[in-house]
């Protein structure tokens, strides 16, 4: 029973890595942009809400309203910094947004100072009411909340994607941006759209990380390395690979966390067990990717017999 | 009347440069063929009268209006459709999502998929696959059904039998001919001067970067156009010792 309780809460847990790596997934999928910020557009998010709970705010109103002030972040960084790099190679985004990630977390820090916070204190109850399911499966219903929001929002950006002509010319744009000028679309306005879309989910991602947990202005990063391993876990471009990509991150530190505490004595093996699956992983799609690259297994089961 | 005019247009690829110096009008409801050798500049002067590619002087003047500076996805909406050497379709987008992509462009008109379809009756069965699975001749008929969605006034056709089975070129051309007697403009580059001549009302002629030789199709010759397109009259002038 213990397991299970290990798996639900690694599902639940997922539905976060998720959230938190939908944008990074969508920008790089659109504009091939690695953005080396996202951790710490979180992070930035979750001080906004921050911000205007410590003015009385409810933490939800004032996620409505960090909502579309991040979103024209996103827009701006494109239409500003990003758009520029693009123009001279797929390095100088990188370049860019690591640039802008240290400022993020300086800027952060000039103002916050290095105390944590927390947005627990400002939802009242829901930071530590629980279901119970059994008498030794309790979820949280924060953790619920924020996997039904994950899984709603790729729903949507799903839909979004597939059915409506905005979602077409995303996909158009994706594949070829020359083209789809010249079919009347704006690609630097797509561009900035996705950008846009990419930013608010991220800091609506920070928001439950601040709510489910402390927060501190040099926390950004260790975010972005969970996104990073959802989205690789996952399969890039993929949306509900990306859903997927971070149950099997959740689950593995969970699982990772229950047998290093009952058969090692030793209580830190949530990290390292996330870190070996998304390691795994990545190596078992480059033998996969090598093995047919070289003409496919038989063949290369026929050379070494 | 003049629908589109380039006056002493020059487009470069870094150090080379592709089009010099020409000039050219298109009427309203006239087809003008660009024949030339490869790396005449047939196709850069295309993608510069379509916004694709930034030329470096000169002025392209659509429907009066100068428009050197708009950017392509504003010249799709004023009415240019360029179909791109190598089609350039969608890939990962079925047949009918390259069509419907095309609305973006704002202009509506008698082109909707429908009528694309009619008009290319082998689009029909194939409307929900990937334009990754399609044939050549396929995709170069969804290639044009897709510049043809922004109910172009000026069409732009570049090397449209690059590549097809000798079936498929009849078929995009059975097309193309039928949208040039409703009264379409069109610009179209053409390796196959017998196609050429036999399509459009106007000639002209590339050799490295200049137009050569322009005249109306009835009047020129085939030997002329031949001349032209290698460049002999220059090397004849020059004591014939090419």
């Amino acid at each position: 029973m213990i397991w299970a309780n290990q798996v639900v809460q690694g599902v639940l847990l997922g539905g976060y890595y998720a959230l938190l790596a939908s944008g990074l997934s969508l920008m790089f999928g659109v504009m091939r942009i690695i953005n080396l910020a996202h951790g710490d557009l979180a992070v930035l998010g979750a001080f906004l809400v921050l911000v205007m709970t410590d003015h009385g705010v409810s933490a939800f109103v004032a996620l409505a309203a960090v909502l579309p002030a991040m979103a024209a972040v996103g827009w701006l960084l494109q239409r500003t910094l990003l758009e520029r790099g693009l123009r001279s190679g797929a390095l100088v985004p990188l370049l860019t947004t690591f640039g802008l990630a240290i400022v993020i977390q300086n800027l952060l820090f000039e103002k916050f100072g290095a105390n944590v916070r927390s947005l627990g204190p400002g939802i009242g109850t829901l930071a530590y009411d629980s279901w119970t399911i059994t008498t030794q499966i309790y979820v949280a219903k924060l953790a619920v909340l924020i996997f039904g929001v994950a899984v709603a929002l790729l729903l949507g950006l799903q839909l979004v994607l597939a059915r409506t002509p905005l979602g077409r010319a995303l996909r158009a744009t994706a594949e070829d941006p020359d083209t789809a000028e010249l079919v009347g679309i704006n690609s630097r306005a797509v561009y900035a759209f996705a950008a846009a879309i990419a930013v608010a989910t991220v800091a609506l991602a920070g928001a439950f990380y601040g709510m489910r947990t402390t927060f501190a202005p040099y926390d950004g990063p260790s975010q972005l390395i969970f996104a990073f391993e959802a989205v690789v876990i996952g399969g890039l471009g993929s949306l509900w690979g990306t859903l997927l990509g971070g149950i099997v991150l959740g689950v593995s530190q969970n699982m990772g966390q229950q047998i290093g505490q009952q058969f090692f004595n030793n209580s830190e093996w949530f990290l390292p067990a996330g870190h070996i699956v998304f390691l795994a992983v990545l190596a078992g799609r480059l033998v996969v990717a090598e093995v047919a690259a070289r003409g496919g297994v038989r063949t290369v089961l026929g050379q070494s017999a | 009347m003049t629908l589109l005019a380039v006056e002493h247009l020059d487009a470069r690829h870094g150090l080379l440069q592709a089009v010099r110096e020409v000039s050219l009008e298109v009427s309203a409801g006239g087809t003008l063929a660009l024949v030339g050798a490869n790396g005449a500049g047939k196709t850069t002067l295309l993608r510069a009268i379509a916004g694709a590619h930034r030329p470096a002087a000169g002025r392209i003047v659509f429907e009066g209006a100068d428009i050197t500076g708009v950017p392509a996805y504003r010249r799709a909406g004023m009415g240019i459709a360029l179909v791109p050497e190598g089609r350039h379709l969608f890939s990962e987008l079925t047949v009918e999502e390259n069509l419907l992509v095309a609305r973006s462009s704002g202009r509506r008109g008698q082109w909707t998929v429908d009528s694309v379809v009619e008009a290319f009756p082998m689009l029909g069965p194939l409307r929900k696959k990937r334009a990754r699975t399609l044939s050549g001749g396929e995709q170069q008929a969804t290639a044009i059904g897709r510049a043809l969605m922004t109910n172009p006034k000026l069409l732009l056709l570049d090397e449209v039998s690059l590549g097809l089975a000798p079936v498929a070129v009849e078929a995009v051309y059975r097309c193309l001919r039928t949208l040039i007697e409703g009264g379409a403009t069109i610009l179209l580059v053409e390796q196959d001067l017998a196609r050429a001549m036999n399509v459009a009302s106007r000639i002209a002629c590339m050799l490295e970067g200049r137009i050569v030789l322009e005249g109306d199709a009835g009047e020129l010759t085939r030997e002329q156009v031949t001349e032209a397109y290698f460049g002999l009259r220059r090397a004849g002038g020059n004591g014939g010792s090419a």
